[in-house]
């Protein structure tokens, strides 16, 4: 069974982000940058399936410039045994990364397309999703747990009202929480045999794939502050302070 | 023309607060505001919504495949019924961020996730960078799905009388998708993300029993609880009590941050709060950095000390 494991190549998430002052964007240049988060928490489930016998084949798919080949890189590191690079310069919105992913997805003749919920940098928590729908397959979303045993993969979702425990039939598309599991780290051998693994290259072009309309950014601001407040020294003042704000 | 469909996210036949927020941001968009209500029977759903202030319209679809909350079921009658409306507005939810890319892929039309405020029918404002930047963002000519960042819009008040339609939806259930429940903290204090109080613990209570301190707290001043990532990682309690960026998103009047350190991802979730107070033993956490109200000791003498003169 192929696992196809999108990953996208973002901010550090320990990088402060700093908007730039004309408004066009944050900055990225010289910045550090990894895996999206999310992204290796997908990848290591689906290393961990392998791991397990359920998944054969892991196939991990990124979309972008060439500095994304350092992402495909880390992919292998973790354990994929392949790494498809569909190459774009332009900025890839999530529905246009959708149609991608599942041309890729059929292409391969798949049965699990593994992603995390959202990446750390547009924060849209769509591709997935969209995925899913394009293929008409089921999702299970936002996932904290999953097994898989034969055709059918049970997963339990962090949803709001708690935990909701979904069996999808495979193929299915399945997006990773924070607690799915704790990604592993990786060794400098696997680093460097990831460094002569051959990637393929395609364009969306190649793909078949037609970019859907584009929300355009027109401006980007640095969020409100919140300014440091007063500090009270006991419990007395600290009531009294509420009791100024009409709060207590 | 703007026209805006809202899908309601609804359980056990209770619209969820959210959706009155969802209202608010439709609100400026467009004169006909339209709330979808999907479900088996919708019809209570449905006469919560029509009493939503700037509601025009109540849409139910009863049918057996909206019976669970799966997104697999609901995005084909959503798809469906959206012919004619300039916008589809989902809450920002884990309900909505299911649902509304399916929706919007489905339609071809791209998605605006977590809109927080709106300039105009196509002008609209989201975080991105877990809210450490601001976007303004221009929609293309078409269909707009787009889910609202619950957080940033006051409810509307219940002073509506719209009236009520039904319609029908040719979805037939998937049989791919089996729904086998939900494992929910039932408690009796008021929900974390509509809560006017909230009273959130961190990694510094130290056990799930040492929590209690915290539960007392909040029950005495009627509050909401929540808790730091640190605190449901450390397993003291459930992870739908976490409040922060991957977690709750919330803007209560009055937080109370009680041994929480304050990294940056607790605090993209508590940056709407309009009052917050810090309790931490040590004076350098950087959550005193964004505190209204800063009070440096130790939690386990002061939160029942505070608790007393409340």
């Amino acid at each position: 069974m192929k696992a196809i494991v999108s990953v996208k190549r973002v901010v550090d998430y320990n990088v402060r982000i700093q908007v730039k002052p004309d408004g066009s964007g944050v900055v990225t240049d010289g910045v550090k940058h990894s895996m999206n988060p999310f992204d290796e928490i997908a990848m290591e489930e689906a290393v961990r399936l392998k791991e397990k016998g359920k998944v054969t084949e892991i196939i991990a798919v990124t979309l972008g410039g060439a500095k994304n080949e350092e992402t495909l890189r880390t992919a292998l590191a973790f354990g994929a045994t392949k790494a498809i690079h569909i190459k774009e310069e332009g900025e890839i919105q999530p529905l246009t990364a959708a149609r991608a992913l599942a041309a890729v997805f059929k292409k391969e003749g798949a049965s699990l397309f593994i992603a995390g919920k959202q990446a750390i940098d547009d924060d849209a928590n769509q591709t997935g999703q969209m995925v899913a729908a394009l293929l008409d397959l089921p999702q299970a979303t936002f996932a904290g747990k999953v097994e898989v045993e034969g055709n059918v993969a049970t997963v339990v979702r962090e949803v709001d009202a708690g935990l909701e425990t979904l069996e999808v039939d495979l193929p299915a598309v399945i997006t990773a929480d924070l607690r799915l599991n704790e990604p592993r780290y990786l060794k400098l051998p696997d680093i460097m045999k990831a460094k002569r693994i051959p990637i393929e290259a395609v364009t969306l072009t190649d793909l078949g794939v037609t970019a859907a309309p584009m929300v355009m950014t027109t401006k980007t601001t640095p969020p409100p502050t919140r300014s440091k407040g007063i500090m009270v020294k006991t419990t007395d003042e600290l009531v009294a302070a509420l009791k100024a704000k009409g709060l207590a | 023309m703007s026209k805006v469909l809202i899908v309601a996210e609804h359980a056990e036949g209770k619209l969820n607060a959210g959706v009155a927020k969802v209202v608010a941001a439709a609100t400026p968009i467009g004169s006909e505001v339209h709330v979808l209500v999907l479900a088996a029977d919708g019809a209570s759903v449905a006469a919560e919504a029509a009493k939503l202030a700037g509601v025009t319209k109540v849409l139910v679809a009863d049918s057996a495949a909206h019976t669970s909350p799966i997104a697999a079921n609901l995005a084909p009658s959503v798809v469906e019924l959206a012919a004619g409306y300039s916008h589809v507005l989902f809450p920002g939810t884990t309900f909505g961020k299911d649902v509304a890319p399916r929706v919007a892929a489905k339609l071809g039309v791209p998605q605006v996730s977590d809109v927080m405020a709106v300039h105009s029918a196509t002008f609209f404002d989201k975080p991105i960078y877990a809210g450490n930047a601001i976007t303004t963002v221009e929609t293309p000519a078409g269909t707009i799905v787009a889910t609202v960042r619950l957080a940033s819009f006051t409810s509307v008040a219940a002073t509506g009388a719209a009236a009520i339609e039904k319609v029908s939806v040719a979805t037939v259930a998937a049989t791919h998708t089996r729904y086998k429940g939900l494992e929910a903290q039932k408690s009796a204090r008021p929900d974390l993300q509509s809560a006017a109080k909230v009273v959130s613990g961190g990694r510094a209570l130290g056990s799930s029993e040492n929590f209690k301190v915290i539960f007392d707290f909040a029950d005495k001043i009627g509050a909401g609880v929540g808790a730091s990532r640190a605190a449901v990682d450390s397993g003291y309690v459930p992870n739908d009590m976490q409040v922060g960026q991957t977690g709750k998103i919330i803007a209560p009047s009055l937080y109370f941050a009680i041994g929480i350190s304050g990294a940056i991802q607790h605090l993209a979730g508590i940056k709407d709060a309009k009052v917050i107070v810090a309790i931490n033993k040590d004076a350098d956490a950087p959550i005193f950095e964004v505190a209204d109200i800063g009070l440096v000791g130790d939690l386990f003498t002061v939160v029942p000390e505070l608790q007393s003169k409340m």
